[in-house]
Protein backbone atom coordinates (compact mmCIF):
# COMPACT_ATOMS: atom_id res chain seq x y z
CA UNK A 1 0.00 0.00 0.00
CA UNK A 2 2.74 2.64 -1.28
CA UNK A 3 0.05 5.53 -1.74
CA UNK A 4 -1.18 4.86 1.75
CA UNK A 5 2.06 5.00 3.20
CA UNK A 6 2.87 8.21 0.99
CA UNK A 7 0.09 9.82 2.25
CA UNK A 8 0.65 9.39 6.03
CA UNK A 9 4.43 10.80 5.49
CA UNK A 10 2.69 13.87 3.58
CA UNK A 11 0.06 14.59 6.85
CA UNK A 12 3.23 13.98 9.14
CA UNK A 13 5.79 16.10 7.80
CA UNK A 14 2.70 18.88 7.29
CA UNK A 15 1.48 18.55 11.31
CA UNK A 16 4.81 18.83 11.92
CA UNK A 17 5.89 22.11 10.08
CA UNK A 18 3.05 23.46 11.69
CA UNK A 19 4.35 22.93 14.82
CA UNK A 20 7.49 24.11 13.87
CA UNK A 21 6.48 27.43 12.29
CA UNK A 22 4.37 28.32 15.29
CA UNK A 23 1.02 28.09 13.83
CA UNK A 24 -0.30 25.02 16.28
CA UNK A 25 1.10 24.66 19.31
CA UNK A 26 0.97 21.78 22.17
CA UNK A 27 -3.32 22.71 22.89
CA UNK A 28 -3.69 21.41 19.64
CA UNK A 29 -2.04 17.99 20.43
CA UNK A 30 -4.30 18.02 23.45
CA UNK A 31 -7.17 18.39 21.21
CA UNK A 32 -6.55 15.41 19.18
CA UNK A 33 -5.86 13.40 21.99
CA UNK A 34 -9.42 13.69 22.51
CA UNK A 35 -10.37 12.33 19.35
CA UNK A 36 -11.22 8.50 19.21
CA UNK A 37 -13.73 6.23 17.62
CA UNK A 38 -16.81 7.27 19.57
CA UNK A 39 -15.99 10.83 18.71
CA UNK A 40 -13.92 10.58 15.42
CA UNK A 41 -14.48 14.36 13.81
CA UNK A 42 -13.89 16.00 17.36
CA UNK A 43 -11.02 18.17 16.12
CA UNK A 44 -12.82 18.94 12.85
CA UNK A 45 -15.89 20.15 15.12
CA UNK A 46 -14.14 22.50 17.42
CA UNK A 47 -11.78 23.85 14.99
CA UNK A 48 -15.10 24.67 12.93
CA UNK A 49 -16.46 26.51 15.80
CA UNK A 50 -13.29 28.51 15.74
CA UNK A 51 -14.01 29.09 12.27
CA UNK A 52 -17.22 30.41 13.13
CA UNK A 53 -16.63 32.30 16.02
CA UNK A 54 -13.29 34.06 14.81
CA UNK A 55 -14.94 35.32 12.02
CA UNK A 56 -17.89 36.71 13.93
CA UNK A 57 -15.57 38.62 16.26
CA UNK A 58 -13.38 39.88 13.58
CA UNK A 59 -16.58 41.21 12.24
CA UNK A 60 -17.09 43.32 14.98
CA UNK A 61 -13.99 44.33 15.65
CA UNK A 62 -13.70 45.90 12.05
CA UNK A 63 -16.65 47.66 12.87
CA UNK A 64 -16.33 48.57 16.45
CA UNK A 65 -12.62 49.96 15.24
CA UNK A 66 -14.48 52.43 12.64
CA UNK A 67 -16.81 54.20 15.08
CA UNK A 68 -16.14 57.33 15.62
CA UNK A 69 -15.78 57.26 19.21
CA UNK A 70 -14.02 53.73 19.45
CA UNK A 71 -15.31 51.91 22.37
CA UNK A 72 -12.11 50.05 23.69
CA UNK A 73 -13.71 47.96 26.30
CA UNK A 74 -15.70 46.49 23.61
CA UNK A 75 -12.87 46.15 21.57
CA UNK A 76 -11.04 44.45 24.44
CA UNK A 77 -13.37 42.12 25.49
CA UNK A 78 -14.19 40.54 21.44
CA UNK A 79 -10.05 39.90 22.01
CA UNK A 80 -10.28 38.43 24.90
CA UNK A 81 -12.38 36.19 23.40
CA UNK A 82 -10.60 35.53 20.40
CA UNK A 83 -7.46 35.00 22.56
CA UNK A 84 -9.84 32.57 24.41
CA UNK A 85 -10.67 30.47 21.23
CA UNK A 86 -7.46 30.40 19.46
CA UNK A 87 -5.53 29.41 22.98
CA UNK A 88 -7.94 26.52 23.21
CA UNK A 89 -7.40 25.06 20.07
CA UNK A 90 -3.62 25.56 19.91
CA UNK A 91 -3.62 28.67 16.96
CA UNK A 92 -0.54 29.70 18.78
CA UNK A 93 0.03 33.05 16.74
CA UNK A 94 -3.36 34.63 16.46
CA UNK A 95 -3.16 34.08 20.57
CA UNK A 96 0.39 35.51 20.48
CA UNK A 97 -1.32 38.73 18.61
CA UNK A 98 -4.44 39.28 20.92
CA UNK A 99 -2.05 39.85 23.87
CA UNK A 100 -0.52 42.72 21.95
CA UNK A 101 -3.84 43.68 20.71
CA UNK A 102 -5.03 44.32 24.04
CA UNK A 103 -2.41 46.38 25.21
CA UNK A 104 -3.12 49.11 22.55
CA UNK A 105 -6.86 48.58 23.74
CA UNK A 106 -5.51 49.90 27.33
CA UNK A 107 -3.20 52.70 25.83
CA UNK A 108 -6.63 53.44 24.06
CA UNK A 109 -4.89 53.30 20.62
CA UNK A 110 -6.64 52.79 17.11
CA UNK A 111 -4.27 53.17 15.56
CA UNK A 112 -2.42 50.41 17.47
CA UNK A 113 -5.75 48.19 17.29
CA UNK A 114 -6.34 48.85 13.33
CA UNK A 115 -2.57 47.53 12.77
CA UNK A 116 -3.20 45.00 15.03
CA UNK A 117 -6.35 43.61 13.56
CA UNK A 118 -4.96 43.84 10.23
CA UNK A 119 -2.15 40.89 11.46
CA UNK A 120 -4.56 39.47 12.94
CA UNK A 121 -6.84 38.48 10.29
CA UNK A 122 -3.67 37.70 8.61
CA UNK A 123 -2.51 34.86 11.12
CA UNK A 124 -6.11 33.82 11.46
CA UNK A 125 -6.22 33.32 7.92
CA UNK A 126 -3.27 31.64 7.98
CA UNK A 127 -3.89 29.04 9.96
CA UNK A 128 -7.43 28.71 8.85
CA UNK A 129 -5.60 27.73 5.46
CA UNK A 130 -3.23 25.39 6.65
CA UNK A 131 -5.71 23.92 9.36
CA UNK A 132 -7.94 22.88 6.33
CA UNK A 133 -5.38 21.85 4.52
CA UNK A 134 -4.19 19.61 7.40
CA UNK A 135 -7.94 18.04 7.16
CA UNK A 136 -8.02 17.42 3.49
CA UNK A 137 -4.91 15.61 3.95
CA UNK A 138 -6.35 13.75 6.80
CA UNK A 139 -9.43 12.68 4.40
CA UNK A 140 -7.57 11.73 1.50
CA UNK A 141 -5.49 9.07 3.78
CA UNK A 142 -8.44 7.97 5.24
CA UNK A 143 -9.76 7.44 1.97
CA UNK A 144 -6.98 5.61 0.55
CA UNK A 145 -8.03 2.97 3.25
CA UNK A 146 -4.90 4.18 5.73
CA UNK A 147 -5.18 5.63 9.25
CA UNK A 148 -4.24 9.41 10.94
CA UNK A 149 -0.97 8.37 12.75
CA UNK A 150 -0.95 9.22 16.45
CA UNK B 1 -28.54 10.28 53.62
CA UNK B 2 -30.63 10.48 50.94
CA UNK B 3 -31.18 7.24 49.61
CA UNK B 4 -34.79 8.25 48.39
CA UNK B 5 -33.52 10.21 45.80
CA UNK B 6 -31.47 7.98 43.56
CA UNK B 7 -33.90 5.02 44.62
CA UNK B 8 -36.65 6.98 43.07
CA UNK B 9 -34.55 7.53 39.80
CA UNK B 10 -33.70 4.20 39.23
CA UNK B 11 -37.42 3.27 39.97
CA UNK B 12 -37.97 5.75 37.14
CA UNK B 13 -35.90 4.17 34.66
CA UNK B 14 -36.29 1.07 35.56
CA UNK B 15 -32.66 -0.28 36.10
CA UNK B 16 -32.04 0.11 32.54
CA UNK B 17 -28.62 2.27 30.73
CA UNK B 18 -29.03 4.75 33.07
CA UNK B 19 -28.30 2.53 36.26
CA UNK B 20 -24.58 3.02 34.98
CA UNK B 21 -25.03 6.99 34.87
CA UNK B 22 -25.17 6.89 38.46
CA UNK B 23 -21.66 5.55 38.68
CA UNK B 24 -20.20 8.64 36.48
CA UNK B 25 -20.18 12.33 38.33
CA UNK B 26 -21.60 14.71 37.03
CA UNK B 27 -19.77 17.65 36.77
CA UNK B 28 -21.82 21.44 35.59
CA UNK B 29 -19.43 23.10 33.54
CA UNK B 30 -20.01 26.88 32.71
CA UNK B 31 -18.45 28.86 30.13
CA UNK B 32 -19.79 31.76 27.80
CA UNK B 33 -17.28 30.57 24.99
CA UNK B 34 -18.73 28.02 22.34
CA UNK B 35 -15.40 26.69 21.89
CA UNK B 36 -14.44 26.23 25.19
CA UNK B 37 -17.34 24.59 26.03
CA UNK B 38 -17.14 21.76 23.25
CA UNK B 39 -13.76 21.35 24.51
CA UNK B 40 -14.46 20.99 28.62
CA UNK B 41 -17.26 19.09 27.69
CA UNK B 42 -14.94 16.37 25.59
CA UNK B 43 -12.22 16.23 28.32
CA UNK B 44 -15.13 15.86 30.93
CA UNK B 45 -16.66 12.86 29.07
CA UNK B 46 -13.62 10.94 28.12
CA UNK B 47 -12.66 10.91 31.70
CA UNK B 48 -15.73 9.44 32.46
CA UNK B 49 -17.63 12.26 34.01
CA UNK B 50 -21.18 13.12 33.01
CA UNK B 51 -21.51 16.36 31.60
CA UNK B 52 -23.82 19.53 31.55
CA UNK B 53 -22.41 22.89 29.93
CA UNK B 54 -24.34 25.99 30.29
CA UNK B 55 -23.21 29.39 28.93
CA UNK B 56 -23.33 31.42 32.02
CA UNK B 57 -23.75 31.60 35.28
CA UNK B 58 -27.66 32.43 35.32
CA UNK B 59 -27.93 29.32 33.53
CA UNK B 60 -26.10 27.23 36.08
CA UNK B 61 -27.85 28.73 38.80
CA UNK B 62 -31.22 27.77 37.15
CA UNK B 63 -30.05 24.51 36.36
CA UNK B 64 -29.70 24.01 40.04
CA UNK B 65 -32.78 25.82 40.57
CA UNK B 66 -30.88 28.77 42.59
CA UNK B 67 -32.49 30.96 40.28
CA UNK B 68 -36.16 31.03 40.25
CA UNK B 69 -38.57 30.36 43.16
CA UNK B 70 -36.95 28.51 46.13
CA UNK B 71 -39.12 25.42 45.25
CA UNK B 72 -37.07 24.76 42.30
CA UNK B 73 -39.08 21.80 41.05
CA UNK B 74 -38.58 23.62 37.32
CA UNK B 75 -37.74 20.17 35.95
CA UNK B 76 -33.88 20.66 35.16
CA UNK B 77 -32.83 19.03 38.22
CA UNK B 78 -32.94 15.80 37.78
CA UNK B 79 -29.36 14.97 38.00
CA UNK B 80 -27.34 15.71 41.45
CA UNK B 81 -23.94 18.01 40.50
CA UNK B 82 -20.85 16.69 42.16
CA UNK B 83 -18.64 19.16 40.71
CA UNK B 84 -18.93 22.66 39.27
CA UNK B 85 -16.61 23.86 36.63
CA UNK B 86 -16.61 27.54 35.54
CA UNK B 87 -14.91 30.16 33.62
CA UNK B 88 -13.64 33.73 35.42
CA UNK B 89 -14.70 35.54 33.07
CA UNK B 90 -18.07 36.04 31.43
CA UNK B 91 -20.90 38.54 30.97
CA UNK B 92 -23.19 38.92 32.87
CA UNK B 93 -22.00 36.90 35.94
CA UNK B 94 -18.25 36.23 36.30
CA UNK B 95 -17.18 32.61 37.65
CA UNK B 96 -16.45 34.46 41.00
CA UNK B 97 -20.10 35.68 41.67
CA UNK B 98 -21.55 32.07 41.01
CA UNK B 99 -19.12 31.30 43.30
CA UNK B 100 -19.85 32.85 45.98
CA UNK B 101 -23.68 31.69 45.42
CA UNK B 102 -23.29 28.43 45.26
CA UNK B 103 -21.43 29.22 48.77
CA UNK B 104 -24.32 31.31 50.01
CA UNK B 105 -26.57 28.21 49.16
CA UNK B 106 -27.13 25.87 52.59
CA UNK B 107 -28.19 23.50 49.61
CA UNK B 108 -25.27 23.59 47.33
CA UNK B 109 -22.17 25.14 49.17
CA UNK B 110 -20.79 21.93 49.60
CA UNK B 111 -20.87 21.12 45.73
CA UNK B 112 -16.98 21.72 45.22
CA UNK B 113 -16.51 24.57 42.42
CA UNK B 114 -13.28 24.43 40.09
CA UNK B 115 -12.42 28.08 38.82
CA UNK B 116 -10.85 28.19 35.18
CA UNK B 117 -9.22 31.30 33.64
CA UNK B 118 -6.94 33.00 30.96
CA UNK B 119 -5.55 35.20 33.15
CA UNK B 120 -3.02 34.00 35.45
CA UNK B 121 -2.97 36.57 38.37
CA UNK B 122 -2.68 35.66 41.70
CA UNK B 123 -5.08 37.96 43.68
CA UNK B 124 -7.68 36.69 41.55
CA UNK B 125 -6.83 33.22 42.37
CA UNK B 126 -6.69 34.23 46.02
CA UNK B 127 -9.47 35.34 46.12
CA UNK B 128 -11.35 32.94 44.55
CA UNK B 129 -9.62 30.69 47.14
CA UNK B 130 -11.02 32.14 49.73
CA UNK B 131 -14.44 32.37 48.29
CA UNK B 132 -14.35 28.53 48.62
CA UNK B 133 -12.51 27.56 45.56
CA UNK B 134 -11.17 24.36 45.29
CA UNK B 135 -8.90 24.82 42.57
CA UNK B 136 -7.98 27.62 39.94
CA UNK B 137 -7.14 26.03 36.53
CA UNK B 138 -5.34 27.96 33.72
CA UNK B 139 -6.54 27.89 30.35
CA UNK B 140 -6.46 26.48 27.99
CA UNK B 141 -7.47 23.42 30.24
CA UNK B 142 -5.48 20.45 29.29
CA UNK B 143 -6.84 16.61 29.88
CA UNK B 144 -4.37 16.34 32.93
CA UNK B 145 -6.13 19.34 34.78
CA UNK B 146 -9.72 17.81 34.28
CA UNK B 147 -8.14 14.11 35.72
CA UNK B 148 -7.90 16.01 38.81
CA UNK B 149 -10.95 16.71 39.18
CA UNK B 150 -11.55 13.44 40.81
CA UNK B 151 -10.06 14.61 43.77
CA UNK B 152 -12.69 16.78 44.98
CA UNK B 153 -15.61 14.99 44.03
CA UNK B 154 -18.06 14.52 46.01
CA UNK B 155 -19.34 10.94 45.03
CA UNK B 156 -21.81 10.44 48.31
CA UNK B 157 -25.87 10.20 47.55
CA UNK B 158 -27.84 12.85 49.24
CA UNK B 159 -24.58 15.64 49.55
CA UNK B 160 -26.20 17.98 47.15
CA UNK B 161 -29.72 16.82 48.64
CA UNK B 162 -32.49 17.40 45.55
CA UNK B 163 -34.84 15.52 46.82
CA UNK B 164 -36.77 15.98 43.61
CA UNK B 165 -37.19 12.70 41.83
CA UNK B 166 -35.79 12.85 38.67
CA UNK B 167 -38.47 12.96 36.15
CA UNK B 168 -37.33 15.59 34.22
CA UNK B 169 -33.89 14.26 33.93
CA UNK B 170 -34.28 14.23 30.14
CA UNK B 171 -35.58 17.97 30.27
CA UNK B 172 -31.82 19.35 31.06
CA UNK B 173 -31.56 19.84 26.70
CA UNK B 174 -34.67 22.31 26.44
CA UNK B 175 -33.94 24.44 28.89
CA UNK B 176 -29.76 24.49 28.69
CA UNK B 177 -28.49 26.57 26.20
CA UNK B 178 -26.07 24.85 23.89
CA UNK B 179 -25.83 21.91 26.53
CA UNK B 180 -25.27 19.25 23.77
CA UNK B 181 -24.31 16.65 26.72
CA UNK B 182 -27.27 14.43 27.17
CA UNK B 183 -27.07 12.66 30.35
CA UNK B 184 -28.23 9.69 29.40
CA UNK B 185 -25.95 9.05 26.73
CA UNK B 186 -23.79 6.72 27.19
CA UNK B 187 -20.23 7.10 29.22
CA UNK B 188 -17.51 7.55 26.47
CA UNK B 189 -15.20 5.35 26.25
CA UNK B 190 -12.66 6.45 27.93
CA UNK B 191 -9.91 4.39 29.56
CA UNK B 192 -8.04 3.74 26.19
CA UNK B 193 -7.38 6.96 25.08
CA UNK B 194 -7.21 8.82 28.45
CA UNK B 195 -4.21 8.39 29.08
CA UNK B 196 -2.51 11.42 28.01
CA UNK B 197 0.79 10.38 27.00
CA UNK B 198 3.24 12.53 28.61
CA UNK B 199 2.60 14.58 25.70
CA UNK B 200 2.16 17.91 27.74
CA UNK B 201 5.09 18.52 29.88
CA UNK B 202 4.41 20.00 33.22
CA UNK B 203 4.53 23.44 32.02
CA UNK B 204 3.35 24.57 35.13
CA UNK B 205 6.47 24.05 36.87
CA UNK B 206 6.22 25.64 40.44
CA UNK B 207 6.88 29.07 40.39
CA UNK B 208 9.96 30.01 42.57
CA UNK B 209 9.08 31.08 46.07
CA UNK B 210 5.64 32.47 46.07
CA UNK B 211 4.32 31.74 49.83
CA UNK B 212 1.27 30.70 49.88
CA UNK B 213 -0.37 28.28 51.71
CA UNK B 214 -1.92 26.16 48.80
CA UNK B 215 0.01 24.12 47.23
CA UNK B 216 -1.99 22.78 44.34
CA UNK B 217 -3.24 25.19 42.34
CA UNK B 218 -0.22 27.05 42.80
CA UNK B 219 1.29 24.53 41.14
CA UNK B 220 -0.62 24.69 38.18
CA UNK B 221 0.27 28.40 37.27
CA UNK B 222 1.82 29.01 34.02
CA UNK B 223 4.21 31.61 34.11
CA UNK B 224 3.56 33.72 30.98
CA UNK B 225 4.63 37.06 29.58
CA UNK B 226 0.83 37.85 30.46
CA UNK B 227 1.52 37.24 34.13
CA UNK B 228 0.21 39.94 36.50
CA UNK B 229 -1.87 41.71 33.97
CA UNK B 230 -5.00 42.50 35.04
Amino acid sequence: MDGVVQLQKQLVDYSASLFDEGILDEQFNQLQQLQDESNPDFVVEVVSLFFEDSERLLNELGKALEQQTVDFKKVDAHVHQLKGSSSSIGAQRVQKLCIGFRNYCEELNTEGCLKCLQQVKHEYSLVKTKLETLFKLERQLIAAGGSIPT
Amino acid sequence: MDGNFLVSRRMIDGFDVSSSDSDEAHVLAVDDSLVDRKVIERLLKISSFKVTAVDSGRRALQFLGLDEEKSASVGFDGLKVDLIITDYCMPGMTGYELLKKIKESSTFREIPVVIMSSENVLARIDRCLEEGAEDFIVKPVKLSDVKRLKDYMMREDGVGSENRGGINKRKLQDCCDLSSSEPSNSSSPSSSSSESPSRSPPSSSSPPSIPTPLDSPIRRLKMTTTDLID
